[in-house]
């Protein structure tokens, strides 16, 4: 087939989906499809952007995903960007049958992306944002040394995810006032200063900069305002990463839910085009692909997709103690999917409404290491849907937080793991904390829990050390 | 929704858009350099030593880990679906055969979760990283010289080549030239006859000629584990050589209480037993050296491996020939490998005594020392560099 004939098929092809989709009032924004070659689509996964500053780690990751590709292991048919217009890079190659699945489940992303409340915030020109952000690290790059760059991004990035993803709620506390000389006893203690002069750190005369603020959740923030010798560059470069996480962060939390949406919308809309037996296979084969099930992951797409199915047919038919519990009269599936939609993320959405009934049908179960095996070790499905929960909470991402940025008054940098159950990858800690050393510049300590106890590990500039409270 | 177009299909030309390859490239290089700061490791690779010395390697090398703050993969508990029938207690996965995760020693597939990046490098590659600073030190210059290098040298002039050699200074005296035969002095108007490109020519390297002595003690003291060292010091200590140096003989001695010349292939492949006596190998190589290679002609270099078990009233004459070996030898050196059950080796404390600037010693507890001692060995003491005897030439 001709390259324009092909163009000619899928611009025919996608006036019927998208008028589908409308028809099942999927409301996303205009779109702007791109047919590109497999290294390119990879690049964009691996970037997760068309177009992000350079790094070695995207390179790792191109690779990796090229690869699969080359040797037919795994296949990206697509890539949707979050931007308004919605960018969705299509893989050259797909045959006109898979571009349809394709069209139709990247327009239920979009629709995700506009109607989400999780995504009510997030910058819909970062394509733009990201783009003028890597030519200022390019300069960089001539100005100060590729080196030494890519050396502030390897730390940087280490920390890229301990940020505030709710930022824009409130702005953090920038509590500095409390400086050596006036701790306070209780949180209150400043009310009793409101009016007076002494409120504000202008007569406090501790060498160090006051940066004994009580607890700081954003990292990436903290560092970003107190590391006391970074360069205009690097406080550039904190930021803009800081930036791109909190876009990415909405993506990374609804990715079951996402999925599952998009899943569900390709099958339905699909159901609505007209296919002869060959397609009708074809896409038969290639709807099974995605949702194929494995023994050690969870599937996003099939999860989520079962999930969304389910919903929509308890609240079409609800039993009595649903009707009662949800006050719901039946036939409001469709609408309760929307809703769900709009509002849940992966946590919600898995906490709601992965049932006992679900998990059973669908034979999850928790698995982990036991000597050279991973074993099955939980099917109770409370427990089971439970530590999913627990796996997706904060992303996945464990909670450090600031305790402390003026630690023995020595200002050095205290963090603290909160601790939620689950041990810290002690190899990667131990490699993470130079990293933040690079940035804040004087030692940095992290307080966690290994075995039960309280440890705190601490980088000098030059080795580790690991004290047992 | 309006009736409006709401969407947009177009194919673009992606042909110049390399930001992944590129990075992918970086990448590679970061994961050479670490390839570089665990060359100690890697070069004791049995693959490797055992091999032709032809073949690529795939260096099972962790690829280069982005660390952050995240929990302990394996104390965690991760969620998989079932078949309909799964019970507690099934196995879902398991590393035992590796995985497919990487190969290689080590247990490179243990954890899953950890990439394996498989760098292809062959040995030239490696030998090219290992063997960049090494010399032979202190080569003199010698009666007798062979031919030992091929080497390019830009020395010819003429009137077609590559743009990038271009000689603009005898293009400019052409330019003049022509324009004062033609009556109009000056540089004006170059044409492509005037024109002049560099070009290379292979020229030839002389160096004395040099001989190396590889003495190894294969007595029953020295273990598998023993003897697997001083091979591997003694591989790369022969690719080194011949892969710099065209015109160096080398010379296989192996010795328990008795020492004999043997060939190559013998030399790294035969175990003997029995006990040991060192100054026998170096009453041979003295032997050698005398009837075969007169100090006058060739630079000598003498190395030998022990694990130091000598006969204790053997360790004087040692101490003795080793004094007159290092008056024809440009370079001596005694290799050590301390074994697990010895605490001070008799051979190397008497080597104390000798106090002249071209003996060397070196002691090597495991395979990482291999490299060092490589360096030790073969490392310019006196920054007079090899001697090079350049063909007199003239344009």
């Amino acid at each position: 087939m001709s390259k324009s004939l092909e163009l000619k098929l899928l611009a025919e092809s996608i006036e019927k989906i998208t008028e589908t989709a409308t028809g099942f009032n999927l409301d996303f924004y205009p779109m702007r499809f791109e047919i590109c070659p497999a290294e390119i689509i990879y690049t964009f996964g691996a970037y997760g952007m068309p177009a992000r500053f350079t790094h070695w780690s995207f390179g790792k990751a191109y690779h990796k995903m090229k690869t699969q590709y080359d040797y037919n292991l795994s296949r990206i048919y697509e890539m949707v960007i979050n931007s308004n217009p919605c960018y969705a890079f299509l893989l050259e190659g797909n045959s006109l049958i898979q571009n349809k699945m394709v069209m139709a489940h990247v327009l239920a992303h979009c629709d995700f992306f506009k109607n989400n409340v999780w995504f009510k915030h997030t910058n819909r020109d970062m394509l733009e944002s990201m783009s003028v952000a890597s030519q200022r690290f390019r300069n960089y790059e001539l100005k100060y040394g590729c080196e030494k760059v890519e050396q502030f991004l390897d730390a940087a990035l280490s920390l890229q995810q301990h940020i505030d993803p709710h930022s824009y709620i409130k702005e953090m506390p920038t509590t500095i006032k409390q400086c050596c000389g006036n701790q306070q006893k209780t949180p209150y203690d400043d009310m009793w200063n409101i009016g007076s002069k002494k409120e504000g750190a202008g007569d406090c005369n501790c060498q160090h900069k006051c940066t004994s603020i009580k607890r700081a959740n954003d990292l990436m923030k903290f560092l970003l305002e107190y590391a006391p010798d970074l360069e205009e560059w690097q406080r550039d470069i904190l930021s803009v990463l800081r930036e791109e996480m909190l876009y990415f962060w909405p993506q990374m939390q609804t990715k079951i839910i996402n999925e599952g949406w998009a899943t569900y919308w390709h099958l339905r809309i699909m159901r609505e085009m007209d296919l002869v037996e060959s397609e009708a296979l074809e896409f038969a084969k290639m709807h099974a692909g995605v949702i194929q099930t494995s023994k050690t992951s969870i599937n996003p797409y099939f999860i989520g997709l079962k999930i969304f199915e389910d919903i929509e047919k308890r609240w079409n038919n609800p039993t009595e103690e649903e009707r009662e519990r949800y006050g719901c009269n039946g036939q409001e599936g469709r609408e309760k999917i929307f809703e769900v939609r709009t509002v849940d993320n992966d946590v919600s959405f898995l906490r709601n409404y992965l049932t006992k009934e679900l998990i059973e049908e669908l034979d999850l179960y928790l698995f982990r290491k036991v000597g050279h095996d991973y074993k099955v070790v939980d099917k109770d499905w409370r427990k089971v849907r439970d530590e999913l929960v627990r796996n997706l909470t904060n992303c996945g991402v464990p909670y450090i937080v600031v305790e402390n940025g003026d630690y023995k008054k020595r200002g050095e940098l205290h963090l603290k793991h909160l601790f939620e159950g689950l041990e810290l990858d002690v190899l990667h800690l131990e490699k993470t904390l130079p990293h933040i050393y690079l940035i804040w510049g004087r030692p940095v300590h992290l307080e966690t829990i290994l075995d039960k106890k309280v440890v705190l590990f601490s980088y000098d500039g030059e080795k580790i050390a690991k004290k047992f409270a | 929704m309006d009736k409006k177009k709401v969407y947009i299909i177009s194919r673009e030309d992606w042909s110049l858009h390399r930001k992944g390859e590129l990075d992918q490239q970086r990448h590679r290089q970061k994961v050479r350099e670490a390839i570089k700061k665990n060359l100690a490791d890697i070069i004791t690779d049995e693959s490797i030593i055992m091999s032709d010395g032809k073949k690529v390697y795939r260096v099972p090398i962790r690829s280069l880990e982005e660390y952050r703050f995240r929990y302990d993969h394996h104390k965690q508990k991760h969620g998989g679906i079932g078949d309909g029938d799964s019970k507690v207690g099934d196995v879902v996965a398991s590393d035992r055969q590796g995985g497919g995760n990487g190969k290689g020693k080590g247990g490179a597939g243990e954890q899953p979760g950890i990439d394996y990046y498989e760098a292809d490098i062959s040995l030239e590659e490696l030998q090219q990283m290992l063997f960049k600073d090494l010399v032979l030190p202190d080569l003199k210059e010698k009666h007798n010289k062979q031919l030992a290098s091929e080497t390019i040298e830009f020395r010819d002039i003429r009137k077609q080549g590559l743009q990038g050699n271009i000689d603009r200074k005898r293009t400019l005296m052409e330019v003049l030239k022509r324009n004062a035969k033609a009556g109009k002095p000056g540089i004006h108007g170059i044409k492509p006859e005037d024109l002049r490109y560099r070009t290379w020519e292979t020229a030839f390297k002389y160096q004395s000629a040099a001989v190396v002595l590889a003495m190894m003690d294969t007595s029953g003291s020295m273990g598998p584990y023993e003897k697997y060292i001083a091979r591997s010091f003694f591989f790369w200590m022969v690719q080194f050589i011949r892969s710099k140096y065209q015109q160096v003989e080398i010379v296989f001695l192996a010795h328990h209480t008795e020492a004999k010349e043997v060939t190559e292939e013998e030399f790294f492949t035969k175990g003997e037993s029995g006990g040991t006596r060192c100054s026998s190998v170096y009453d041979l190589a003295l032997n050698i050296i005398e009837t075969r290679y007169s100090p006058n002609d060739y630079n000598i270099y003498a190395f030998h491996f022990s694990d130091g078990d000598n006969l204790s009233s053997d360790n004087e004459r040692c101490v003795e020939l080793i004094n007159k070996m290092l008056a024809y030898c440009n370079l001596v050196g005694y290799g050590e490998i301390e074994g697990p059950y010895y605490y001070s080796s008799t051979l190397k404390n008497s080597f104390k005594t000798i106090e002249k600037s071209n003996f060397t010693t070196v002691s090597i507890r495991d395979q990482s020392g291999v490299y060092p001692a490589l360096k030790a060995f073969f490392s310019n003491r006196s920054n007079q560099g090899t001697v090079r005897m350049m063909q007199p030439f003239d344009v």
